[in-house]
């Protein structure tokens, strides 16, 4: 009963662990590179989460000074998090071009014929 | 003068990001070369002031915007880093005039100044990377050096260069954010993101909450080694250097690794090492046995490549192999042969790397089988190889001789004279792999692709011999390189703690 209250407790770790691992065994698992990106997005976005999700202090109120709060939340997770956005989203971007010249040049997105059309090579 | 003196931190990465921006607005591929060589000439001017300083009073910080740290971003200066700083920032200026005719003979028109504005985002991340005492700005840095890299390597001319740059994304993609996730555990447990703040937290921490401490160590690790091509993390390298445009390749293959063996130091010797135990952490335990894996397969995939990028891309997958060997011995002359053959290894390969590009300059093809007699016909530039490539081998005189001289003192001083025979056994592999190239290349009678060929012009020959002739000038004075390499290992064995004592 313990380790069930402890994992409810933290529940959103195990959120982000859950996300965190779907994306890896998509980007490992798919041989379709549009999915393989999806699962990296995933996988990135879970890492938003670990970060954000501590950030917020029980009972505090959102980090503007007022003289009636003195319990603030934690807002330097959610700048981080903010660039980190910024540099998902320029990855996820650059693949998507990537995957669209793939596209143009050997006429599939599928890893495994991509490879084999090399091997013919 | 002291003012501008006191913002050189700071000029050494706001030179090349704004030069990488003003890049984008040049139409004309020659102009934008002009200007990234004049934006990267400024780069080792300012690295070289920087070490001068370190050298004679110690380190450097500079707080970004004037918020002291840990609060504001701080950019540490101290030996290590301004060793890494001159070295990319030299070796990238000395291969610059190479770009102009190589980079016109491989990529469009239309598209050469876009190169030369990801190559300057490229190099503002590398040093970006080395100069930072923040880790999440690292990070960033670490991301403005891989997508760009990405980009450089898919505007290789072959088809290939686009599947290899998608792998190398995701596979980078996977190592940045396994980095991320490592810092994300640290900032929880200690609430900083400063390195040195981390470091003087990170003992107390420890004591409360061990496994996040422990799993931390392991993410960045992992996340690092990726970026790094530690074996068996290494399968996005070999395809990315062969078929991203040679310029390029010669690029990555001198800078991009080593920064990232720099972070591997600094995130195990002045973050883990200040605070824990290093003796107590399975650091050596697992790279050692993935070195040695690294220096003995690397090399044999090496020999059996027919394809002389890819020859020398796997040989850089065995030589980083030696540098993390210096690493897990952990001990002075260890890993002094360790960061001396960063150094010695960044240019031994920036030569062989150029020396390739020049092959494909002139007979269009790195193929093994179409390059016969090649050595006749483009004798200085196969000079050039044949002399990286001995110090590469570690032939005595040669660069590559000091490192493992360096690795091999520090495998007996700790102890382990197997590793001191494997180091030289390995070397040995190396003898093959060059060998046969230059088998190839002058004993064999001379083949049609190469009849016509002859060594390249002058703008390109120069940079190629220079960093011929420095992997073997920094096997006789070896003040630069060993010497600074030396006193960098000293500092940093000196600030971790070791077991026992405090």
């Amino acid at each position: 009963m313990e380790s069930f209250k402890s994992l409810f407790d933290h529940y959103n770790y195990v959120v982000t662990i859950v996300l965190m691992v779907a994306g890896l065994y998509i980007v490992i698992a798919r041989g379709n590179m549009i999915k393989k990106l999806i699962g990296l997005m995933l996988f990135q976005t879970s890492v938003y989460l670990l970060y954000i999700a501590p950030g917020k202090v029980i009972g505090g109120t959102p980090p503007v000074l007022d003289a009636k709060f003195t319990v603030y939340s934690n807002p330097l997770p959610h700048v981080l998090i903010l660039t980190a956005i910024v540099v998902g989203v320029a990855t996820i971007a650059l693949g998507l071009a990537l995957v669209t010249r793939i596209h143009e040049a050997y006429g599939t997105i599928e890893e495994d014929e991509i490879f084999a059309r090399d091997e013919q090579e | 003068m002291s003012a501008l003196t006191a913002q050189l931190p700071g000029l050494q990465v706001v030179i090349p990001l704004l030069g990488a921006v003003l890049a984008a607005f040049i139409r004309r591929g020659a102009l934008a070369w002009g200007w990234a060589a004049l934006i990267t000439a400024t780069t080792p001017v300012v690295a070289f002031a920087l070490l001068v300083q370190v050298w004679t009073s110690g380190p450097i910080s500079y707080h970004l915007g004037g918020w002291p740290p840990p609060i504001g971003i701080e950019y540490r200066v101290d030996l290590l880093n301004a060793f890494v700083l001159v070295l990319v920032s030299l070796v990238s200026a000395i291969m610059m005039p190479y770009a102009r005719r190589s980079v016109a003979h491989e990529i469009d028109g239309d598209k050469q100044a876009w190169f030369y504005c990801m190559y300057l985002l490229c190099l503002t991340g590398l040093l970006g990377i080395t100069i930072t005492g923040d880790a999440f700005n690292a990070f960033v840095f670490l991301e403005i050096s891989s997508l760009s890299s990405y980009v450089l390597i898919a505007m290789g001319r072959d088809r290939r260069a686009l599947v290899a740059a998608y792998q190398y994304l995701i596979i980078g993609t996977i190592g940045a954010t396994f980095y991320v996730i490592g810092v994300g555990l640290l900032y929880l447990v200690t609430g900083s993101l400063n390195f040195a703040d981390i470091a003087l937290r990170l003992g107390e921490a420890s004591a409360l909450y061990q496994r996040p401490v422990l799993a931390g160590l392991a993410f960045l690790f992992v996340g690092i080694s990726l970026k790094l091509a530690l074996f068996p993390l290494h399968v996005w390298l070999p395809n990315a250097y062969a078929y991203a445009p040679s310029f390029a390749t010669a690029f990555l293959a001198a800078t991009a690794t080593k920064v990232a063996i720099y972070l591997l130091l600094r995130v195990i010797f002045s973050i883990y090492g200040v605070a824990l135990d290093l003796k107590s952490l399975p650091i050596s335990a697992v790279l050692y046995p993935l070195s040695i894996a690294a220096m003995f397969i690397a090399s044999i995939l090496a020999v059996y490549e027919t394809n002389l990028k890819r020859m020398l891309a796997y040989s850089s997958v065995a030589q980083i192999g030696y540098i993390t060997l210096g690493i897990a011995l952990m001990n002075q002359a260890g890993l002094t042969g360790g960061i001396v053959h960063l150094f010695n290894h960044a240019l031994i390969k920036g030569a062989l790397f150029l020396a390739l590009g020049a092959i494909v300059y002139r007979a269009g093809t790195v193929k093994l089988d179409n390059l016969g007699g090649v050595g006749r016909t483009m004798p200085l530039t196969c000079a050039a190889f044949v002399v990286a490539g001995m110090s590469l081998m570690g032939v005595p005189g040669t660069a590559g001789f000091i490192s493992k001289y360096y690795l091999i003192v520090g495998a007996l001083n700790a102890g382990m004279w197997p590793i001191a025979f494997l180091i030289v056994a390995s070397s040995l592999i190396a003898l093959v792999y060059i060998g046969r190239a230059v088998e190839v290349a002058y004993f064999r009678p001379v083949s049609s692709a190469v009849a016509h060929a002859k060594d390249p012009p002058l703008m390109m020959l120069v940079p190629l011999l220079v960093l011929a002739f420095a992997s073997v000038y920094f096997g006789i004075d070896t003040e630069l390189s060993a010497g600074v390499a030396g006193r960098v290992a000293e500092i940093l064995l000196s600030g971790i703690k070791v077991g026992g004592a405090n």
